[in-house]
């Protein structure tokens, strides 16, 4: 090839790229969701799987029509639709009609991710604003759980509270009694066979995929660890008991995966500690003293305001500044 | 072993092995010439020859009074015969001296050699240097007369010769330090002299071990040298993150190497410190590795000065695609030439040819706010929020996220997932401060 033959391309560098890119890592975080995604389908049936998929079309649907609409490029394939729909599908009751999943996915992608200026510009999680407008709608359909049916085909429900839930109203006593002991009551709490949302009974399934995106470095330890430990912290401080807060409800699924949702959360590893802790004390106060059982999702929805603010505060710091400060005070 | 590395960094794939292997070799001489006046960061040279004049091999044909300057000469001799604007590697035309060599190679009046060149002082050797035309080699190109002479109150402690090569796909220098240990270790010694400093170092990355064991071995026993095998990890052989890995001493931001009491050079550049002092040669070549999967064959070639780049290319069997990029120096912070016709200066470390798919342009997407580029950034940046305020237009308030600071290395643009095109907006954003 003579040189004069050649068609030169001119960039500005860098020239080469890391192979990284945010559709890899939408459809990574996806795959990390499968385990409890399988779970959901073995500890609640074909409901589960039925509610998840809906949930799932819904949002990618909601996102090529609100991007068609306003006139963008339509990004579906790039995963990040998919992913807010499985984890707002997670966030439901298995035997809930229809209707109120399709509705939170137009919530999540329509209002909480487009409005807002659409992937990157969205202020809160749009899985958790969907679940949290569904929620305030249709609070009795939202508050059914059904009992663990452990078979595929199974459509019958049989309605059960949730284990936060009876501790809340009934006291841990009578939810120990109820599993037939302490460590019975973990050991469900920890493979999922229990009553709640789809994708957050099994903390197994969640560590599983938590693991993953930890060792892959699509997450790192900051949010999960501060929010995790300060759940156990403040359980532990007020008397509660800590193994029970950190398998119950949704704090493995919100600490492994929405409240490290890079969008919405802080960039800056310090940010981040301080973010997870904030989520963490929310927990624990909404769990103990206020009016809903569970507290994962308002306390990272509330954390998530603060985000901006928290990386602004918190910045690194630049090479050589240290020196050039104590230059000055001298 | 003495180890050491900086804060922060990526890890690009090094693609050294394409060209590592390969002995420097003669480039040919070309027929003719282009000496741009300014190959250097400083005040452009003005012509000392006019259209006609026969010139030799040495012959200072450029120079300027401006004490941050460099003098440029002829790399061959014969006639001059055009003095004008011409493509230049930077990306914009710059006056250049085309000579048409005579093949004469015929030598310029007063070489002088120094086989005694322990005996010099530290002002001859100076003097020297700044004649020799020569400026730092590892692309930076800052003249290395005027790193020499810190003012009065820097009181300086030691000289770092960088041998990282941290830009993937190079290999000059570690080719220079395998094939000339001895000529870096002296010239490292020159350099030490007229700094007046005792200790001296070479920091190399672990990549690099045969160059480690090299320069090892031409230093045992003198206890002024330290040679340090530094971890692989893109920016290393940046300024501040050598020095940082070394002597453990942070650069203040904004400041120089001489705030810490530190002068570093490139390898190439302390050879040629070695090679005008002790046979009198100004920088009249230097070693250039041409290498990526575009080209049919990747070489070190010692080239020199204004050679152009198309004949390096003709030179490695020629391209082996019909697209692709060809840059001026490495990956990362090498800049893509649009003009083959642009000759080799005094900073072109490399040529590397992308093939057709390394050299598609990325599309970038918004920003997800992933935290990749602030966990990368050697200066401790935010370059998300630079590049935020970048596509908005807000160049002002970058100046609160230390835009200054950054010094385009490119390690947050290459780590970015969603392929913002940080560095080019940090440069705009400059450029566009600048002229205010
Ligand atoms: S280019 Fe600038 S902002 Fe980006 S990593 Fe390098 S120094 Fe930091
Ligand atoms: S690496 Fe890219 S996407 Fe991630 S925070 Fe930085 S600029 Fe944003």
């Amino acid at each position: 090839m003579s040189e004069d033959q050649h068609k030169l391309i001119v960039s500005v560098s860098p020239h080469v790229r890391s192979d990284e890119s945010v559709q890899r890592i939408m459809w990574m975080v996806s795959l990390a969701l499968m385990p409890a995604f399988a779970a959901s389908i073995y500890y609640f049936g074909i409901q589960a799987l039925i509610v998840q998929l809906v949930t799932i079309a819904a949002c990618v649907g909601f996102e090529a029509a609100t991007q068609k609409i306003v006139g963008k490029p339509v990004t579906i394939t790039d995963g990040s639709a998919v992913l807010t729909g499985l984890l707002l599908g997670f966030n439901l009751p298995a035997n809930i009609p229809l209707y109120i999943p399709v509705t939170g996915s137009l919530v999540a992608i329509t209002i909480t991710k487009h409005l807002f200026g659409g992937l990157g510009y969205n202020i809160f999680n749009p899985a958790l604003i969907g679940r949290a407008f569904v929620l305030i709608s249709w609070p009795k359909a939202m508050t059914t759980w059904m009992e663990p049916v452990k078979s595929i085909a199974s459509m019958d429900a049989v309605s059960a509270a949730t284990p936060l839930n009876i501790a809340k109203m009934e006291g841990m006593g009578k939810l120990v009694e109820q599993f037939g002991g302490t460590s019975a009551l973990y050991s469900n709490l920890f493979f999922g066979s229990v009553s709640g949302s789809l994708g957050e009974t099994s903390a197994l399934a969640i560590l599983l995929g938590g693991i993953f995106l930890l060792v892959r470095g699509y997450i790192t330890w900051h949010i999960p660890v501060s929010f995790i430990g300060t759940v156990a912290l403040v359980a532990a401080v007020t008397g509660g008991d800590p193994v029970f807060h950190l398998l119950a409800g949704g704090l493995m699924l919100g600490a492994f995966f929405m409240a490290t949702d890079y969008v919405t959360g802080p960039s800056t590893r310090k940010a981040q500690l301080v973010f997870g802790a904030g989520c963490g004390l929310l927990t624990m106060l909404i769990r103990l003293k206020g009016g809903y059982p569970e507290g994962v999702m308002f306390a990272i929805l509330i954390m998530n305001c603060f985000a901006p603010l928290l990386d602004r505060g918190m910045r690194s710091k630049t090479f050589g500044a240290v020196v050039k400060k104590k230059e000055a005070a001298a | 072993m003495n180890t050491g590395t900086f804060e922060r960094g990526t890890h690009p794939p090094d693609n050294k092995a394409l060209s590592a292997a390969k002995s420097i070799t003669e480039a040919k001489v070309p027929s003719r010439v282009i000496i741009p006046l300014s190959q250097h960061i400083g005040a452009p040279c003005q012509a000392k020859v006019a259209v006609g004049d026969l010139v030799k091999k040495g012959q200072i044909i450029g120079s300027a009074d401006a004490f941050v300057s460099s003098p440029v000469h002829a790399t061959v001799s014969g006639k001059v015969v055009a003095i004008a604007p011409f493509p230049h590697t930077m990306g914009r035309d710059i006056p250049a001296i085309v000579i048409e060599n005579d093949g004469k190679e015929e030598w310029a009046e007063g070489i002088k050699e120094h086989s005694d060149w322990g005996s010099l002082d530290a002002a001859a050797l100076r003097d020297i240097v700044k004649t020799a035309g020569i400026v730092g080699m590892g692309g930076a190109t800052f003249p290395t007369h005027v790193k020499l002479s810190p003012p009065k109150e820097k009181k300086i402690d030691c000289v770092i010769i960088n041998g990282a090569e941290c830009e993937p796909y190079l290999t000059a220098d570690h080719r220079v330090m395998l094939e000339e240990p001895g000529a870096v270790v002296n010239g490292l010694k020159i350099l030490m002299k007229i700094a007046g400093v005792s200790k001296g170092y070479i920091g190399i990355e672990d990549n690099k071990p045969d160059a480690v064991a090299a320069m090892e071995a031409v230093t045992k026993g003198d206890s002024s040298i330290d040679v340090y095998s530094l971890k692989v990890k893109y920016p290393q052989g940046a300024e501040k993150m050598l020095i940082k890995a070394i002597v453990g001493k942070e650069v203040p931001a904004g400041g120089l190497p001489m705030d810490v009491g530190v002068i570093v050079q490139n390898v190439g550049t302390a050879v040629a410190v070695y090679e005008a002092v002790r046979y009198g040669r100004p920088l009249l070549e230097r070693v250039v590795s041409v290498t990526g999967r575009g080209i049919n064959e990747t070489k070190n070639l010692k080239v020199r000065i204004g050679t152009p780049l198309s004949q390096l290319v003709a030179e490695c069997g020629g391209f082996k695609f019909d697209t692709g990029k060809v840059i001026a120096g490495g990956p990362m912070m090498g800049m893509a030439q649009s003009n083959l016709d642009s000759p080799v200066i005094k900073g072109t470390s490399g040529l590397l040819v992308l093939d057709p798919e390394e050299s598609e342009i990325a599309v970038h997407g918004p920003c997800i706010r992933c935290g990749r580029c602030i966990d990368a950034c050697p200066m401790g940046l935010q370059p998300q929020m630079l590049s935020v305020l970048a596509e908005k237009g807000f160049y002002e308030e970058m100046k609160e996220y230390d835009l200054m600071n950054c010094f385009e290395c490119g390690t947050c643009a290459y780590v970015c997932p969603a392929k913002r095109p940080i560095v080019q907006w940090v440069k705009l954003a400059k450029m566009s401060l600048a002229r205010k």
